[in-house]
């Protein structure tokens, strides 16, 4: 039987994006050299949210780009492959602090294949990760957020549905699914 | 995702819409990525690509070969004016001795139309098509598209004038397919011993005369004048083609429209374009140039999705 329970509606998501966002002020100070890049698909929507409360909270803009990973994939030869999207960093992140945003940490294995890329437009001084969702025990590989809006427990055969405004949706909504 | 519905990309013919736009996209994606510090992603890692040339190349072999390397694959080149080939192997048997060194794609170039689909047939491994004597160019096509559909946005309704020699061209062939197809009108220039007989039945226009084709059309891709297939004399002399033919600033002066010059390459100089045109503002030839790489990294990607 399918179970579906909601983690976060439109309130409860706000409450957590804006605790992340002082989360990263208290850690980047006024973002002089700090730079955060949204992954294709959804992490970009967050990345969206998070820079729109940060530039109001700290009333100037600081810098964003965005990563599409499909190049940089290791399951390159399975038929699940998506089609690649745009990938726009418009700096060097030689020297800078690089904030990886997502929505879900399943695997790890996206967020290795974000560094890699990362790697492609300079040397980064240090990466953070920061996830809304993070689904333990179901790392293939050892990574581990820095941020994160909440730690719920599945197992692989779980699923995670995000439906957020900017998809279209009425409204901000994410699923768990147990089958 | 979408895919390529072939292992292998032999021509434009064949191709749906569908797959010459999924084409367009993913070169959009690598584009940027040549734009960026580190030009190299890890898509190939896994494959060995073999380039194949039985007949001369610079440019395309180049741009395949940098297009492979970008996509970080194994690359092995094979020339066949310095090969075996030479001591009478055969085609198929060539390309198994390549084959059994775990190659996983063939980049292929030859004098006779045909060969690659025949290798094609005959192979598990993925054929791209370089040029096969006269017949097709289908990398060459996407690029001048590709090229084509940056400049204005869109190809739908642009007016597309090929200059020059058609009879031995395989890019006209494949340019015909592609613009047509992305909803261009083609219209073809030169003198008519250059124009096959038949070539109408592609629904292209024909005319001999260079300053009403340049009126028409937006763009006009001029080709080379192939110098190694004119042996039947076709016209009397290269002076006489460039004075018909020849584009040159003071005839799009006398035009007076903003006509987008493009060419394959390489350029007879003073023969089919003067450098006052080739170098020009209206020239996106360089473009053509850069852009070869993104389109052949992006068919090169399509194309190892194919094999799982």
């Amino acid at each position: 039987m399918t179970n579906k329970s909601r983690l976060f509606n439109k309130e409860r998501l706000e409450i957590t994006i804006n605790r992340l966002c002082h989360q990263l002020i208290e850690n980047h100070n006024n973002f002089e050299n700090t730079v955060l890049i949204g992954l294709q698909p959804r992490g970009i929507y967050f990345l969206d949210r998070i820079k729109k409360n940060i530039n109001k909270i700290l009333k100037k803009e600081i810098e964003t780009g965005i990563l599409d990973t499909t190049f940089y994939r290791d399951d390159f030869r399975s038929n699940e492959i998506p089609q690649a999207r745009e990938t726009f960093i418009p700096f060097l992140v030689d020297d800078k602090n690089v904030v990886i945003i997502d929505d879900v940490l399943f695997t790890g294995r996206t967020v290795r294949s974000a560094m890699e890329g990362i790697m492609n437009f300079g040397r980064p001084q240090k990466i953070e990760l920061l996830v809304l969702i993070d689904r333990k025990y179901t790392r293939d590989i050892p990574v581990e957020p820095t941020y994160c809006g909440i730690k719920i427990n599945t197992i692989t055969s779980d699923r995670i549905e995000v439906n957020l405004a900017e998809q279209g949706f009425d409204n901000d909504n994410i699923w768990i699914i147990n089958k | 995702m979408k895919k390529l519905l072939s292992k292998d990309l032999l021509g434009i013919r064949n191709l749906s819409v569908e797959e010459i736009n999924l084409i367009f996209d993913t070169a959009d994606k690598f584009k940027e990525v040549l734009n960026r510090p580190i030009k190299k992603v890890p898509s190939l890692r896994h494959l060995t690509i073999a380039n194949v040339f039985f007949e001369n190349s610079t440019r395309t072999k180049l741009s395949f070969e940098l297009a492979q390397k970008r996509l970080s694959a194994d690359v092995i080149n094979f020339s066949s004016s310095v090969s075996s080939v030479k001591k009478g192997e055969s085609l198929l048997d060539t390309i198994n001795n390549i084959l059994v060194m775990k190659v996983d794609m063939i980049v292929m170039r030859h004098p006779n139309p045909g060969a690659p689909h025949f290798v094609a047939k005959n192979i598990e491994a993925s054929v791209v098509n370089a040029g096969d004597g006269t017949h097709e160019h289908p990398t060459q096509a996407l690029l001048d598209s590709y090229t084509i559909r940056e400049k204005f946005g869109n190809i739908k309704n642009k007016k597309i004038a090929i200059i020059g020699d058609i009879s031995h061209s395989r890019v006209a062939i494949s340019n015909i397919y592609a613009l047509q197809k992305l909803g261009a009108k083609v219209m073809l220039c030169g003198p008519s011993t250059l124009i096959p007989k038949h070539i109408n039945s592609m629904g292209v226009e024909i005319e001999n005369n260079i300053e009403n084709a340049l009126k028409w059309c937006d763009v006009a891709n001029v080709l080379r004048i192939q110098l190694e297939r004119q042996n039947n004399k076709f016209f009397p002399s290269l002076r006489e083609y460039s004075l018909y033919y020849g584009i040159n600033k003071k005839l799009l002066e006398k035009i007076n429209k903003n006509i987008i010059i493009m060419h394959p390459g390489p350029i007879n100089r003073g023969v089919e374009l003067n450098s006052d045109v080739a170098d020009s503002n209206n020239s996106i030839i360089l473009d053509q140039v850069e852009n070869g790489v993104a389109i052949r990294m992006a068919v090169m990607y399509l194309l190892s999705l194919n094999k799982g």
